[in-house]
């Protein structure tokens, strides 16, 4: 168990004076991993909420050395300072150990970055890549993403009088990610903290690449009162919608089974704005469909985790 | 002491030859025809520890310059190559790592842009980023390209320039093709070259840099206006590299290398491999009395207009010879830096533009003697006709 008190007390790595917005899970998850190593650490940031709002030249909430490339290719960018790093070493130029991070959202992570990030992992370089996963295109202005759930309004997921938000399922990127059999591959929520915690340490600690996705809810794209964060990705893990687990060298563990509390989906979706329409009596096979799928991952995980 | 051996190379291998030299902490690589036989020669020299380098053999263009840009902010000496649609897919980081600051050498082996797809030799690729922040530097051998690619380590990473180097040669007709190159010893390039170790790099851990932050309508000007004062001051940077590296090899190093201009009557401004072609031809006529000169662009950015100018005002017709076209433009590029330069002269030439050898059409004698023909006829008209034309290609 970590000791919060104690983590508090530890020195910040992004500092205040950013401008998320107010509730924004971002910044403490952000605060939470880079406290999991005591290494310093390279942050490479792809394009973003996070990345917009906390470098605001000529201001810089950061304490640790960032960079920023593009969009698409933050895996390629730290898999770039990685190499360089080994390099340097390799000739005495430098000695110490240091960490290589990626924060990127779903936007950069499932769709646009999806090869730059396939590739790194290929190569196997020695970097933790957490995907801050909000579910869509947030900062263009709330657009679907192949993150965003199943009957999820956004401005490219409209809900009219034939279609009723987003047609498709979400991607599951952790699987594609897993089949890659990097040595260490977790999904996490900011509303279990110990649990993030232990995996942003376990990332750091593995040799090789790490991949972490994170479910990051959002204010103004999900559409609920800002205070509500943490409540929100709470009910996303006890309807079992966001499952945490984990897959150490190929094992997986499940690491939080609501067992008789798992509360069914619509729990959580009545909870966000942009789910509204499914609370209409004729919306409701759209719930049920979103109810099966969920449970249908939810059993392979289960299934996956027993062997 | 310096020493020097011939050796029989290609184009390409003189690149990788001199990257091997070189020896840069990382290579980050993806392939494409023409360039790929850099990386087969790197690649081999990685495989017998012949180099120190981290060779990171990518998953696309993208990813080559991203991973460049990565490497290079983290304070090594950072080097990619590339070609054609391969430098189209990299172009969003192309102006990324330009207006970063980061002195990143790319080896580009000129290809003919898609589409159609063509594999062969043409400059609409470097041509079309010519404006992205790069330094451009064009060889007409491989040996040039050798030497070009040498000086431009130098180039991009002195602190008054920090600027990356595009190094370009002709695909096949010069990465493919076997000529007897002087090639300088170890020694001689490690100390030309000299240690490199970042500007603000990521890695010095301890002084936490942000690279690459949002910059809005209340600073990107300025950092725009710093990125056309660096292009400005690299000039005498680069002639006195130039300089330095010239005496070493016993050449002489210039932006325009001028042949047989001083009592010019027509001359041909031409980059790359067609200048072999040209001045053979001059020679030719030279033999039958004509008056003809040939002048060479191995500096295309930062373009130097006053010293063009101040080489080519005299003459009576000069022709320029494009490898691409820019589409609804008045002429080529190089056409409208020379245009561009002499414009406000009062003596100035009349100027004719050729493009030519699109898609690796081939530049024959022929032309090379047909194009000195009608500057004779636009000189002894006073009229230039048709200030755009197209050579050797089917109407």
């Amino acid at each position: 168990m970590v000791n919060l008190r104690q983590l508090a007390k530890k020195e910040e790595r992004l500092g205040p004076g950013h401008r998320m917005c107010p509730g924004c899970p971002q910044t403490m998850i952000v605060r939470l991993v880079t406290k999991a190593t005591d290494s310093p650490v390279v942050v490479a940031n792809a394009t973003g909420c996070l990345e917009v709002s906390t470098t605001i030249y000529p201001f810089s909430a950061w304490r640790v050395p960032w960079i920023h490339n593009a969009f698409e290719n933050s895996a390629a960018t730290i898999s770039g300072v990685e190499a360089a790093y080994k390099a340097l070493k390799k000739k005495g130029k430098i000695d110490k150990d240091v960490k290589f991070l990626v924060f990127a959202g779903d936007g950069g992570t499932y769709d646009i970055g999806l090869q730059s990030l396939s590739g790194a992992l290929e190569r196997g370089h020695n970097f933790v890549y957490v995907c801050l996963d909000n579910e869509g295109y947030m900062n263009t202005g709330i657009q679907r993403s192949s993150a965003t759930p199943f009957g999820a309004w956004t401005n490219t997921s409209q809900v009219g009088s034939i279609l009723k938000g987003k047609q498709e399922f979400k991607k599951d990127l952790t699987s594609v990610v897993a089949s890659h059999h990097i040595p260490y591959v977790a999904q996490a929520s900011p509303s279990n903290v110990q649990d993030l915690f232990k995996k942003a340490k376990k990332a750091f600690e593995t040799e090789g690449p790490a991949f972490i996705n994170v479910l990051a809810p959002c204010v103004p794209g999900w559409k609920y009162p800002s205070e509500q964060s943490m409540e929100i990705a709470r009910l996303a893990v006890d309807s079992c919608f966001w499952p945490l687990y984990e897959i150490e060298n190929g094992k997986y563990t499940l690491n939080y089974d609501p067992g008789e509390k798992k509360i069914p989906i619509i729990k959580w979706l009545e909870k966000q704005k942009r789910f509204r329409h499914l609370l209409k009596p004729e919306n409701q096979h759209i719930v049920e469909k979103l109810q099966q799928h969920v449970d249908a991952m939810w059993e392979n995980i289960k299934r996956l985790s027993e062997n | 002491m310096v020493k020097k051996v011939l050796k029989a190379l290609t184009g390409a291998e003189c690149v990788a030859e001199a990257m091997r030299q070189i020896n840069p902490d990382v290579v980050a690589a993806y392939p494409i025809t023409p360039q790929t036989p850099i990386m087969h020669a790197f690649s081999q020299f990685v495989a017998d520890g012949k180099v120190d380098t981290e060779f990171v053999t990518v998953e696309s263009e993208h990813s080559a310059m991203s991973a460049t840009v990565g490497a290079s902010a983290a304070g090594s000496r950072a080097m990619t190559a590339t070609s054609s649609n391969g430098l189209a897919l990299m172009w969003e980081v192309v102006h990324i790592a330009a207006s970063t600051r980061l002195p990143i050498v790319m080896n580009v082996v000129n290809r003919a842009l898609s589409g159609p797809i063509n594999i062969h030799c043409d400059h609409s690729d470097s041509m079309g980023c010519r404006d992205a922040g790069w330094i451009q530097l064009y060889s007409e051998t491989g040996e040039e390209a050798y030497h070009n690619t040498i000086m431009a380590v130098r180039i991009a990473e002195h602190p008054d320039v920090l600027l990356p180097v595009m190094v370009c040669q002709d695909g096949f007709i010069t990465s493919h093709s076997v000529e007897t190159s002087e090639i300088l010893d170890d020694e001689t390039v490690k100390n030309f070259i000299g240690e490199h170790n970042g500007h603000h790099p990521l890695l010095k851990t301890e002084n936490p840099v942000t690279v690459g932050p949002l910059d809005l309508f209340d600073y990107y000007f300025e950092h725009k206006r710093q990125q056309l004062d660096a292009m400005e001051r690299a000039k005498p940077i680069i002639q006195s590299i130039f300089d330095e590296f010239g005496a070493i090899v016993g050449r002489k190093i210039e932006f325009f290398e001028p042949y047989m201009l001083d009592d010019a009557e027509e001359a041909v401004i031409c980059l790359s491999s067609s200048c072999g072609t040209l001045r053979h031809v001059v020679d030719e006529l030279r033999k039958q009395g004509r008056k003809v000169g040939l002048l060479k662009v191995r500096v295309f950015r930062p373009f130097d207009q006053n010293k063009l100018a101040e080489m080519i005002r005299h003459i009576p017709v000069v022709g320029v010879m494009d490898r691409s076209a820019s589409f609804g433009a008045f002429g080529g590029p190089v056409f409208m830096e020379v245009r561009n330069a002499i414009a406000d002269e009062s003596q100035k030439p009349l100027t004719v533009n050729y493009i030519y050898g699109l898609g690796g059409r081939e530049f024959t004698v022929e032309q090379a003697k047909q194009v000195f023909d009608e500057l004779r006829q636009v000189r002894e008209s006073g009229n230039p006709g048709i200030k755009v034309r197209t050579l050797g290609v089917r109407e």
